[in-house]
């Protein structure tokens, strides 16, 4: 096996969305030597997400960040971490082989995924998250004139529906469990989206309580303050807020508590040297990765200074991360809505009813499989500790699964 | 025994302990089983599941030849989630030397009844087309099997409950013998026989016993249907598994019958932490790589550890402990816990209740390997 | 469908060509084609859950290479793309 590409930084960024264009940005710009790394085929992550060039809003400051990124820093697109070789060495894989990621400093920007949680057809093709929607529309999925159904809590809920629908979708329904009422919406954003969004109806106290079809999605039945009520439809987009992409960080035995990275002033974590930035150290939107990313850019290039000026701004960020968490807590309603045959885990497709006899999250792995698969526990874990309070067990590499090849 | 509050506790809710707790109450005892964790958690949830008839010693023969019969008669009560699959092995002979080994298996197995053909390296690409070229051939032993142990122990454990036996999972015990475990709670149980079936852990326990944790590594990918067909393992396996000094690794694969391949293994004294170890893991995919090379190409979903029960002669100790009459023993099974976990709950619930036994368990017996002071 | 005559790149998917962008992901091509990505281990036809390449659903086999996470990888002329692998 050859780990032929050895490579150095002084500081290297994993993530390449808005927290890690940030950091990258603002280290190089100190003169040391930066790499990237992102495992989409371009920078963006999920926010910037370009796809076929379609203009959203914040393209513009998507356009600025980017721009400022000198082409000193060296990009790895397409490419994913899934161990750590050594102290201070990485290992990364992409299509066709393997890296050794050598840092001084590491910038860990690693995102955030949607919560999903099951009900019964939420494996059919076409209910994706809201998220994912979005992202397969951005890569080329037509949705001109689809009829989609939009539904779940989080952030990305009403900026979906207001760019689905520009896309020429005709959004049926915003389901929304908590309402509008309660959503913070970063006031003028919120207000903005609910202007694009008139005209669509929006139904509080609203969540999907099973999705229809043979061979894909053909119409979904919500409950409505207490009613049942089916609406046809070709795609439902549907996720729970945001659960922390934190498997790296955990790997390299940063401390996490409640789920967040825990980090100091300068976003360094628990670990000397290893820094985090963005929505593992709180949901927080772009505003605050960008300054996060900023400030861990700036102090693991050495410029605590220039990081600390920074501070103030994190500051007000900040106040709209907490609201954010508060905002969208789950409903214990939605601890109801899988049926005893209800897919848990779709890698292994493990049911609801399995997954009642167990105790714990490790029992339920060795004894029905839940969690074995291909995510590793990525999509039933975040569900399972919603439905069952179970806490996943500690992360092992490799945190994505690698080829054999690249692991020895 | 009827003032106990129960005929038998075990500690240890592993795949021994299940078998035990099973074998028990088939024979009408009030049992009691105590975890700290879940059942099969352990080494059971660590291992392969390679139901494997081995020759190191006449007394490990008769243990695995023994139990794996007793895994085949039981095969039509066990549910599908144990995925009992008949797979045979083959061990692989990479040179002339290794092939003098296969010679002298084939004889050894074949004395003893048990079904085994030599393998020329054309026999060998056609049952292993993945397997390299240039391999000198191999011994297919027939009726070896591969099952999923968190559910086979899971499978014995209800069995025996619904026969009677009670469980308590995540409950530690801080002490065992002369008749009582107590619990960390400070909770006495009464019990005219207690077993200690806590595995590599059962020295913690029981003083003055040779029981010490061996460390293993294993890997598994994605689905791959049909990539390899049998158990395989290289005979140089046996160097390495006999090598009590220094960490070693060696080509041990195996089919799931999900389709997935479980990669081996590896051996190491004295490491005591969980944690994976990234150069013993790379030298043993690099060694698997070695005999199958596809397998470099194929997704490895996930790594983890274990602890075998090693014994200093490498065989388990079954049976009374030497200080104690009410404390019987049933640990160190090494690599083989699965394979001879039937036989070991057999042979001992007969050493208790005087039945005829169908193999000695005087190889067995902890007192062979007594030592001066026994028992804390 | 995207205008052939516009940058767009044509790939096989499941033995038949489909057009699509330049920049189009293999997932979206195979939605256009009108196919689940996969068969689930029970026999449930699945399609891309995440989109950002975590949920492993949307994996098909591309040129020869099987468990290919299609919502990460960008169509290639001639791309051979087969699911349910």
């Amino acid at each position: 096996m050859s780990r032929d590409s050895e490579s150095r930084f002084d500081v290297l960024v994993i993530g390449g969305g808005p927290a890690g264009i940030a950091a990258a940005v603002r280290a190089a710009e100190c003169g040391v030597r930066v790499g990237i790394v992102d495992d989409n085929p371009a920078l963006g992550g999920q926010i910037w997400r370009t796809g076929l060039g379609n203009a959203h809003s914040d393209d513009a400051k998507r356009k600025m960040w980017s721009s400022r990124l000198p082409p000193e820093v060296m990009a790895f697109y397409g490419t994913r971490v899934f161990d750590q070789a050594a102290a201070g060495k990485l290992l990364a894989e992409d299509a066709d082989g393997v890296r050794e990621l050598c840092y001084a400093n590491l910038v860990l920007a690693t995102g955030a995924r949607e919560r999903f949680l099951p009900f019964p057809g939420w494996t059919l093709p076409n209910v994706m998250g809201a998220g994912g929607l979005q992202a397969m529309v951005k890569c080329g999925l037509p949705i001109r004139g689809k009829r989609v159904v939009i539904a779940g809590t989080g952030p990305l809920l009403l900026a979906v529906a207001a760019y689905l629908q520009k896309q020429g979708a005709e959004i049926a329904f915003i389901c929304e469990p908590a309402g509008l009422v309660r959503y913070p919406g970063k006031i003028s954003e919120g207000l903005r989206l609910k202007k694009a969004l008139a005209g669509i109806p929006l139904a509080t106290k609203c969540w999907p309580v099973a999705a229809h079809g043979a061979q894909a999605l053909e119409s979904v039945t919500i409950s409505r303050a207490g009613k049942k009520e089916n609406v046809s439809c070709d795609c439902l987009a549907c996720g729970f807020h945001l659960v922390p992409n934190t498997e790296l960080q955990a790997l390299l035995g940063c401390r996490i508590t409640g789920g967040y990275v825990q980090v100091d002033e300068f976003q360094q974590t628990s670990v000397s040297r290893i820094f985090c930035a963005g929505e593992p150290t709180g949901i927080g939107g772009v505003e605050s990765a960008l300054v996060e990313g900023e400030i861990a850019g700036l102090a693991a290039a050495g410029q605590a200074a220039r990081a600390r000026q920074l501070f103030g701004k994190r500051r007000k960020t900040r106040r709209f991360t907490t609201i954010l968490d508060q905002a969208f807590r789950l409903r214990p309603e939605l601890k109801h809505l899988p049926s005893a045959e209800t897919i848990v885990c779709r890698c292994e497709d493990v049911s609801y009813s399995r997954l009642q006899e167990q105790q714990s999250w490790r029992a339920a792995k060795l004894h029905t499989r839940c969690g074995m698969g291909l995510c590793q526990g990525r999509i039933c874990g975040p569900a399972t500790e919603f439905l069952f309070g179970w806490k996943q067990d500690s992360v092992r590499p490799p945190i994505f699964p690698a080829r054999v090849a690249s692991m020895g | 025994m009827s003032t106990a509050a129960y005929d038998v506790v075990i500690v240890g809710a592993g795949i021994v302990g299940a078998a035990c707790a099973d074998e028990f109450t088939r024979r009408g005892m009030r049992v009691l089983v105590l975890d700290r964790d879940f059942v099969g958690s352990g080494a059971t949830a660590a291992g392969m599941g390679h139901i494997v008839v081995m020759d190191d010693s006449e007394a490990q023969f008769a243990l695995t030849r023994y139990s794996q019969q007793l895994w085949k008669s039981l095969r039509p009560q066990l549910p599908d989630d144990c995925e009992y699959e008949q797979c045979g092995t083959i061990w692989v002979a990479a040179d002339e030397e290794e092939l003098e080994e296969v010679r002298r298996k084939h004889a050894y197995y074949s004395q003893r009844g048990v079904p085994v053909t030599v393998l020329d390296p054309q026999a060998l690409r056609q049952l292993e087309p993945n397997l390299r070229d240039g391999l000198s051939g191999g011994l297919l032993v027939e009726e070896d099997i591969v099952l999923y142990p968190p559910c086979a122990a899971r499978f014995l454990m209800e069995r025996a409950r619904k026969c009677g036996a009670q469980i308590r999972l995540g409950v530690t015990v801080t002490h065992l013998g002369q008749g009582f475990v107590r619990l960390s709670d400070g909770a006495e149980i009464t019990a005219g026989i207690v077993v200690n079936a806590a595995g590599a852990w059962a020295a913690e326990l029981t003083g003055g016993i040779e029981v010490k944790k061996r460390k293993g590594h294993l890997v598994i990918t994605d689905r791959y249907a049909g990539f390899l067909r049998h158990q395989l393992l290289e005979l140089g396996y046996l160097k390495s598994a006999h090598s009590v000094a220094s960490d070693s690794v060696a080509f041990n694969v195996q089919p799931r019958r999900t389709g997935q391949i479980l990669i081996g293994s590896s051996r190491q004294y004295g490491a005591e932490h969980r944690e994976v170890d990234q150069q013993i893991l790379r030298r043993m995919l690099r060694r698997a790589q070695e005999y199958v090379p596809g397998l470099g190409a194929l997704s490895a979903v996930r790594t983890w550890t274990g602890f075998r029960a090693t014994t200093p002669d490498k065989l388990p100790l079954i049976g009374p402990s030497t200080g104690d009459k009410s404390l019987f023993l049933a640990t160190g099974h090494e690599g083989l816990g699965i394979t001879t976990s039937l036989a070991t709950a057999r042979i001992l619930v007969d050493a208790i209740t005087g039945a005829k036994p169908e193999i000695l368990i005087e190889p067995y017996l902890p007192s062979r390997a007594a030592k001066e002071s026994v028992h804390a | 469908m995207p205008d052939s005559n516009v940058n767009s790149v044509t790939l096989i998917v499941n033995g038949s060509p489909v057009n699509v962008l330049a920049g189009t992901t293999v997932a979206v091509a195979v939605a256009i084609a009108g196919r689940p990505c996969r068969t689930s281990v029970g026999g449930e036809p699945r399609g891309p859950l995440c989109g950002m390449g975590i949920c492993f659903e949307c994996r098909v086999s591309i040129n020869g290479r099987s468990h290919c996470r299609s919502c990460q990888i960008v169509c290639e002329p001639g791309m051979e793309v087969k699911t349910d692998e």
